[in-house]
């Protein structure tokens, strides 16, 4: 995974609760065997209508936030199905910075597998931030969001952080703890399926 | 002080404890599918790993397999590469594999428990978020992205934030608990809490409400503890949870040498603290109907579409969300429920697809015909649920009434197969999700349990069940 670096973008307003993975990535696109190529498909219902022209009302459709990396929604982000393409989509399009008043649990979780930063902002900062029009930068290291007229600090998990910055792979971390796993399994009681 | 049931088996399965840091939790059984795995397979494949514990993983084909007849080939080229795509890997992985053509392939979360896979007080995970539905075994089961897959496949650990224990008691009595079912429950729940209600906790079900319930109905509660937003549900195992694992295909040899270890551990202590609580009384709750665009917009049978404003209760931003969802359902606000047309019937999904929900729904429409105008199918859970319903000549109570009778798999649910809604079809759906596009693309679903989807299908529109004699 590559290391998560300072991001400089314009915002992508998404003034929606409770968008579900579903939105995110409908299901007819999962049945890719690859992780890349999804981007194209992301949000790929409310983006094109039936003849799969682009619907001119949403928000990705209008010029002005191409190449925006970071991505405001409302409440509850990511909600309903575990589906990791919902975050290689996101992240094929090009964004790396989602931020959201709370984000669904598995959702959150996958973000940081694949070096996608979910920042969890007090509701009155989205809205806030729902209305930016200007560049704002996406300090990770000092846990800093800079928009052009004020400087909005965020909580992130020490591990997941140092998890991003250093683009680390969690299986070979995990696998440091070989002895810890064996010494676990020598003591465990539950039976194999077969 | 206490403790809860969740935490009990989570300290039963630390690996690794560190400060400031997510827990390295060790994971008893791995189920698998065809469309959350192949990325995790290629991963180890990448790196040179190999699968950690293929005796603790299992692996059926669900999401995608057309449930029309088996012996033709599979039309749709994605849908077939996906599936010969977990043959092979599991060849190369040697994970044992239910196959299209075995007798035990079904829904992943209906196969488990049938096979005696499901345990509990173990750990359990699928790249699929209604893995929770293990929890009504008193397992702690979670649904889990596909790295995650990747990373219980390579090292059958995974890292964890501990979620906070949740309680939810269901006190009272059904009057009628063959009309208010499961289904009625857990909608009840989430039209209370929401549908971000749970995030961050695992749900432990208790009460009178919830021990009355069998083992298939816990399951109907746990499977949809997702929708609340919770990492997991589970219900602390009793002698019924014991007797319907007893004598399994997979159910372990020291089976009850296990019960009597679980007997002792297995429950919440008296002094435990949970961090949030909610209680439900369902003496006088009625059948439930969604009408919008997640689970948490419900309402009773006997009710109206709300209004955005009624909804929202002040909250601007659900109040926009239920415009759009009356927007998109194609409903206005004071619309009887009753009165809500619908095109298509589907009884079937890891919620709604096991014996007893087809015996239910069997009862509503025997002897009778679906509405003229209605298109309806029936999809077992598994192909056992398949076999030991034909045993019982439930498959013909429902062809004889017009609906299809289809081999198993997730279909409609999720619509990855070729059963999917067109554009502007209404659906009564015993399955879980009623988001935007689920069951296809413009497609509008209503979730309902299996009688009231039944009786939906015979007369056209939604009606209380309540009214029926269905003992």
């Amino acid at each position: 995974m590559e290391s998560f670096k300072k991001i400089t973008s314009i915002v992508t307003p998404l003034d929606k609760v409770n968008v579900d993975t579903d939105q995110i990535i409908p299901k007819q696109f999962l049945k890719l065997v690859q992780k890349s190529g999804f981007g194209k498909f992301l949000f790929f219902n409310w983006r094109y209508d039936e003849q799969e022209n682009k619907k001119s009302d949403f928000v990705l459709n209008n010029p002005n936030y191409e190449n925006s990396q970071i991505l405001v929604a409302g409440d509850n982000f990511g909600c309903g199905s575990s589906r990791e393409h919902a975050v290689w989509a996101l992240l094929d399009y090009g964004f790396s910075v989602i931020v959201a008043p709370s984000f669904a649990d598995i959702f959150f979780s996958n973000c940081f597998k694949n070096g996608v930063l979910p920042i969890t902002l007090d509701q009155k900062l989205v809205e806030k931030l729902l209305q930016e029009t200007g560049v704002i930068e996406v300090d990770l290291e000092n846990q800093m969001i800079k928009t052009p007229s004020d400087e909005i600090s965020f909580e992130i998990d020490s591990y997941q952080k140092k998890i991003l910055l250093e683009g680390l792979d969690d299986i070979s971390l995990t696998f440091q703890y070989g002895d810890k796993i064996l010494e676990f399994e020598k003591q465990s009681t539950v039976p194999s399926v077969l | 002080m206490g403790k809860t049931l969740f935490e009990k088996i989570w300290e039963s399965h630390i690996v690794v404890e560190k400060q400031n840091s997510p827990t390295l939790i060790y994971i008893d059984r791995h189920l698998v599918h065809e469309v959350t795995s192949p990325q995790a397979f290629d991963g180890l494949r990448q790196n040179n790993r190999k699968v950690r514990r293929p005796d603790l993983t299992i692996a059926t084909m669900d999401h995608n397999v057309p449930t029309t007849d088996r012996t033709l080939p599979i039309l749709d080229q994605t849908s077939s590469v996906q599936i010969k795509t977990l043959e092979k890997n599991c060849k190369d992985f040697g994970i044992k594999l239910f196959d299209i053509d075995s007798p035990n392939q079904g829904i992943v979360h209906v196969i488990g428990p049938q096979l005696g896979i499901t345990l509990p007080g173990t750990t359990i995970v699928c790249g699929d978020s209604h893995t929770s539905t293990h929890g009504a075994f008193g397992a702690l089961a979670l649904g889990i992205g596909t790295s995650d897959v990747e990373h219980v496949l390579a090292s059958q650990t995974m890292w964890l934030e501990k979620p906070k224990p949740f309680e939810i008691r269901v006190e009272g009595k059904r009057k009628n608990p063959h009309a208010v079912t499961a289904k009625d429950i857990i909608l009840s729940i989430i039209k209370n809490i929401g549908t971000s209600g749970g995030t961050g906790t695992v749900i432990e079900y208790r009460g009178e409400g919830i021990t009355d319930l069998s083992m298939e109905q816990r399951m109907t509660i746990c499977n949809m503890s997702i929708e609340a937003g919770a990492r997991a549900g589970l219900i602390a195992p009793d002698e019924k949870t014991f007797d319907y694992l007893r004598g399994r295909e997979y159910t372990p040899k020291n089976y009850e040498s296990l019960v009597d270890s679980w007997k002792e551990h297995l429950k919440t202590d008296n002094d435990a603290k949970f961090e949030k609580e909610f209680v439900l009384h369902i003496d006088d709750i009625a059948p439930q109907v969604s009408w919008g665009t997640n689970p948490g917009m419900t309402c009773d049978v006997t009710d109206s579409v709300p209004s955005p404003d009624e909804f929202s209760n002040g909250d601007p931003n659900q109040k926009r969300g239920a415009e759009k969802a009356l927007d998109y359902m194609n409903l206005k606000s004071g619309t009887p429920i009753e009165d809500i047309k619908i095109d298509r019937v589907f009884i079937g999904s890891c919620t709604n697809a096991r014996l007893e929900d087809l015996i239910e729904a069997s009862k509503v429409i025997k002897g009778q015909k679906i509405s003229s105008h209605v298109k309806a199918m029936v999809v077992p859970g598994s192909q056992m649920v398949k076999k030991q319903a034909e045993e019982m000549g439930l498959d013909k109570i429902f062809i004889n009434a017009n609906f299809e009778w289809r081999e198993s798999g997730c279909s409609m649910c999720l619509g990855m197969n070729p059963d999917i809604l067109s554009p502007g079809e209404r659906c009564a759906s015993t399955s879980n999700r009623n988001f935007e596009g689920r069951q296809g693309t413009g497609g509008q679903t209503h979730l309902v349990s299996p009688v009231m989807a039944a009786a939906a299908a015979i007369h056209g529109h939604f009606v209380d069940v309540r009214e029926m004699d269905l003992s």
